[in-house]
Formats: C-alpha cells, structure tokens, sequence
C-alpha cells in the first residue's frame, strides 16, 4: 500500500516530479549518516578496523567522498576512499543496453581485513549490491561489510539490507527515485517521478 | 554493433567506446590476484581458424576466460573442414550447437563477412580475426590502444605504416581506424609492396622512410609476408633491410616521443633491429597485452548487451 507522503519542497511540477529531499535535506541527511557511521563502526576508537568507503557508480561515488568528508568532520578521522564499478558483475547484462564501463579505485592498502562500506544512491531490488559483493570478493577480503544508501524504496528481489539509509521512501514499482547530485546532476534533490518506461530502475 | 568485421565502417563514436573499454578494462584488471570476470558466463566463444595463429588465438582465448566465458578452440586440421567440409556448413554447425560468437580467421579475403551473412538470424556474432589481404579489425584496435597510451588522443597526430603493404590486412584496418579517430597517416612502402588502388584509401604514399620519419609521432611496422609472396617483390632481404628496416640511425630520426609498434612476429634485423625492438620507445610488448584487453572489450560489447545495442 501507498503511504501518502507529506509534500516537501513544494508540489510536483510539470515534468510530473516531486521532490522528496531539497537541497539542504541531502547534506542534513548525508551528515546524520556520518554520524551514525562513527558511532557504529567506532572508527575513532583505539584498535578498531581500517574503515573504506566505497561508492558505488555512479552517484555512489560522489555520495561516498561527501560522506568521507563529513565523517573527517566530525571525528577527525580520515577514512579510506575509493569507487566501485560493478557493471561486469551485473547478472542482467544481457537485458539491459551496454553503459561503458567506470573506474574502479580501491584504497592503496587494499581492502583486506578493511571494514568496507559500500556507499549507493538508492537501493531498489538488491543486484547492484550483490554485483558489488561479487566485485569485492575478487579484490580481497574484507573484514566486515556494510551498505550505506541514501534512499531506501523497498521492492526487494534479493536478501539484502542496508545499514545506514538516509530515507525510507515506499513506492510502487512505477514510479522512479532520482538522486541528483551536483556532482552528477548540477543539483541536489532526490525527485519522484512516474517511470515512463514498464521497467523501472534498479 | 552485431558482428566486428571491418573497421571501416565503425563509427567514430564505437571506436572511442571500445578502446575506453579496454583501458579501464586494464585498469580494472591490474594487479589483481584473480583477474576473472564473470561478465560471460555461460556465453559460449569458439575460435575457428583456418591459418597457423599463437597470439590472436591466444589472446582472444584470454580474454573469453577472463570473461568467464567458454571458450573452444577450433583447429582445421583436426576438424572435418580437412575432410572437405565447407566453411557454410561449419559456421552452421557451430551456430547449431550454439555459439553466441565465432572468432574466425581465414585465408580468403571475406570470408567472415561471408560468414556473418550465412549466420544471419541465428544470434551468433562474428568476429574477424583478419581474413586474407583484407582486414583484422582487432589488431588495429589494440594498436590505437597502445598508441593512445603512449601518445593520448591520437587527433592530429602522423603516424607512418611502413612495409608489406600488399598482403598487409593490419594495414588496410590500420588506415580506416587511424583516420576515424582523426590521426594523420602516410604508408611507406617499396613500390613493389603498394597494392593496386591505395589511392582510395585516401592517404599519401611514401618510398622514402627517411623523409618521412622526422615528422611521425609513431611508426607502425608490417611484418614482411614472405608465405604470400609468389614472386620477387625486392631483391634481397638486405637490401629492403637497407631501405625500410627501422634500424639505430633512424630510431634518431625520430622525435623523442614517437612510439614504435610492430604487429609480429617480428623478422629481427630485416624489419627491425633488435637494439630498436628492446628499446623502450618500442611498444611491442604492450600491443600483446593490450590486445587481450582490447578483445575482452570487443567481447563484452558484442556479447554482453542487449542485442539493439548499435
């Protein structure tokens, strides 16, 4: 069932978009994820793993290094950093046109014995995050790893859950969550739209 | 992009995707201890060649492992094309038992566009792994790729194609692709080794390496054919040694930064030197290693998509 949503940031507009994060409600939730981060992983207290941060293509990548950034803030500790491309491990190649491939940067130390925290723009059906998994068994091994999102729209396909989401936003399956960063997007928002197509994003 | 048959028709835009692909492909894959993707699994590559080839097979046959996919490899002398088979039949075979792709290298100049005509309808890609005289669209690929990493974005850039020009089929992908991506080329050659028509390939022809060799940001030579030569086409290997062999003195002609690449095998001290093919100005060692990179990203364009891809 549809929960009806408060509007935010004002109604929707022409394109047929609703805003469910303005600006300034991406940096607040990107800073309470940091916050939460620390907090779980107690990465300033002494003797605690190597914490890695990766994101995931393509806007996982920018989220990760504002959240890195944020962390440093607010505890002083420079996390590791570095960006996932998992489109050779997807299982839904076949059915999806070809997107060319993005850099993969994994810390200089490695990510083994590393508690990785995989960093995504929104989690959907899961395969991105098991295409991830995948993707860092053939890097090394991890001591531990999370999942961070910005956006939680459910419609689960795979057991898979996140450990720190920014925003749980129910939606049906036609409908589209758009995270814009500026990085990517020349602005922040995360946006709600009606999927045009039968098959909406994962 | 269904089949890789020529790169005289790949579009400037496919051209810079696949070498992108390659590079972060590199990328992707160095240093690491488990350098297997699972991009192909369960796609099934057969290598069909009717010449003697180590490297082309063995790079394509790397790459499809890399890519987990399954690989079989095809010797004609072990197969019933030595027992008159015709190459129609085979292709249908292999479709049959269902390649998704069928990396074929040939004799006969065509002869993978015949057999992407006769696999039409059936989804297997066809990959031209050079047929005759004609094309080998991989090599030149992987040689823009090389050159790229030595030189960046090759627009504007003069590189010369020195040698067999007459039985070259790297040449003739060499020119299409090096033009597409906005590169100068001019061909030397001794006039013997000019085919009849080189004017329509739209490039200046040289008889003089040395004249030419100041102004080359690169020098991509030809191996010298001699199984396809029938006939005297120089005197001697000395003498074309003397005229068109990439000797010390004119490694010096050079500019600093120009790269040289020879597709191999090499013929040393005829073609090249061998103080110039040790040299580190030579790439010849990075054209075999990007190559396995190169036909992963063919691999993986051709065969990992959706099929209205291009």
């Amino acid at each position: 069932m549809l929960v009806p949503r408060p509007e935010r940031g004002g109604a929707a507009d022409p394109a047929g978009e609703r805003e469910l994060l303005s600006v300034g409600d991406v940096a607040r939730t990107i800073a309470r994820m940091a916050h939460q981060v620390i907090e779980k992983t107690a990465l300033d207290a002494a003797g605690s793993a190597p914490v890695a941060l990766l994101g995931i293509h393509t806007r996982g990548a920018p989220l990760a290094r504002r959240l890195a950034e944020r962390i440093a803030d607010f505890s002083g500790v420079e996390v590791e950093l570095g960006s996932l491309d998992v489109t050779l491990y997807r299982d839904d190649l076949r059915r999806r046109p070809n997107r060319p491939l993005e850099r993969t940067r994994l810390p200089e130390t490695g990510i083994d014995d590393h508690l990785v925290i995989l960093v995504d723009d929104v989690l959907f059906s899961g395969r991105t995050i098991r295409a991830a998994l995948d993707a860092l068994r053939d890097h090394g091994r991890p001591a531990a790893v999370q999942l961070a999102v910005l956006v939680d729209r459910g419609h689960r396909e795979l057991p898979i859950r996140a450990d720190y989401v920014g925003k749980n936003v129910p939606t049906s399956r036609s409908e589209e969550v758009a995270v814009l960063l500026s990085e990517v997007d020349g602005r922040d928002a995360v946006v709600l739209r009606r999927s045009e197509e039968g098959d909406p994003q994962r | 992009m269904k089949h890789l048959l020529t790169t005289a028709t790949l579009e400037p835009s496919w051209a810079t995707t696949l070498l992108d692909t390659a590079a972060e492909l590199k990328k992707t894959l160095l240093g690491r201890q488990v350098r297997k993707l699972p991009t192909l699994r369960g796609r099934t590559v057969i290598t069909l060649f009717y010449e003697n080839s180590t490297r082309t097979r063995v790079s394509f046959e790397v790459a499809g492992k890399w890519m987990s996919a399954d690989v079989v490899n095809v010797s004609v002398g072990g197969s019933s094309v030595s027992k008159g088979e015709s190459l129609r039949d085979t292709a249908l075979t292999l479709a049959a038992v269902g390649a998704d792709c069928v990396i074929i290298r040939h004799p006969a100049s065509g002869a993978a566009h015949r057999l992407a005509t006769w696999l039409e309808g059936t989804g297997t890609a066809v990959i031209n792994a050079g047929d005759g005289m004609h094309e080998h669209p991989t090599q030149a690929l992987l040689d823009a790729a090389t050159l790229r990493e030595r030189l960046g974005d090759l627009a504007g850039k003069r590189i010369g194609i020195v040698g067999d020009l007459l039985h070259s089929r790297v040449a003739r992908s060499n020119v299409h692709l090096l033009r597409t991506l906005g590169a100068e080329v001019v061909l030397v050659a001794p006039p013997t080794l000019v085919p009849v028509g080189v004017e329509q390939w739209g490039v200046p022809v040289s008889y003089d390496l040395d004249a030419e060799l100041p102004a080359l940001d690169a020098v991509m030579l030809l191996r010298v054919q001699a199984e396809r030569m029938h006939g005297g086409y120089f005197p001697s290997a000395k003498e074309y040694s003397i005229a068109y062999g990439l000797n010390e003195a004119r490694l010096r002609m050079l500019p600093e930064h120009a790269v040289v690449l020879h597709p191999g095998p090499m013929l040393r001290g005829m073609e090249i030197a061998s103080a110039v093919a040790d040299s580190p100005r030579a790439a010849i060692t990075d054209q075999v290693s990007n190559g396995v990179h190169m036909r992963m990203a063919v691999l993986y364009h051709l065969l990992a998509g959706e099929e209205a891809v291009a």
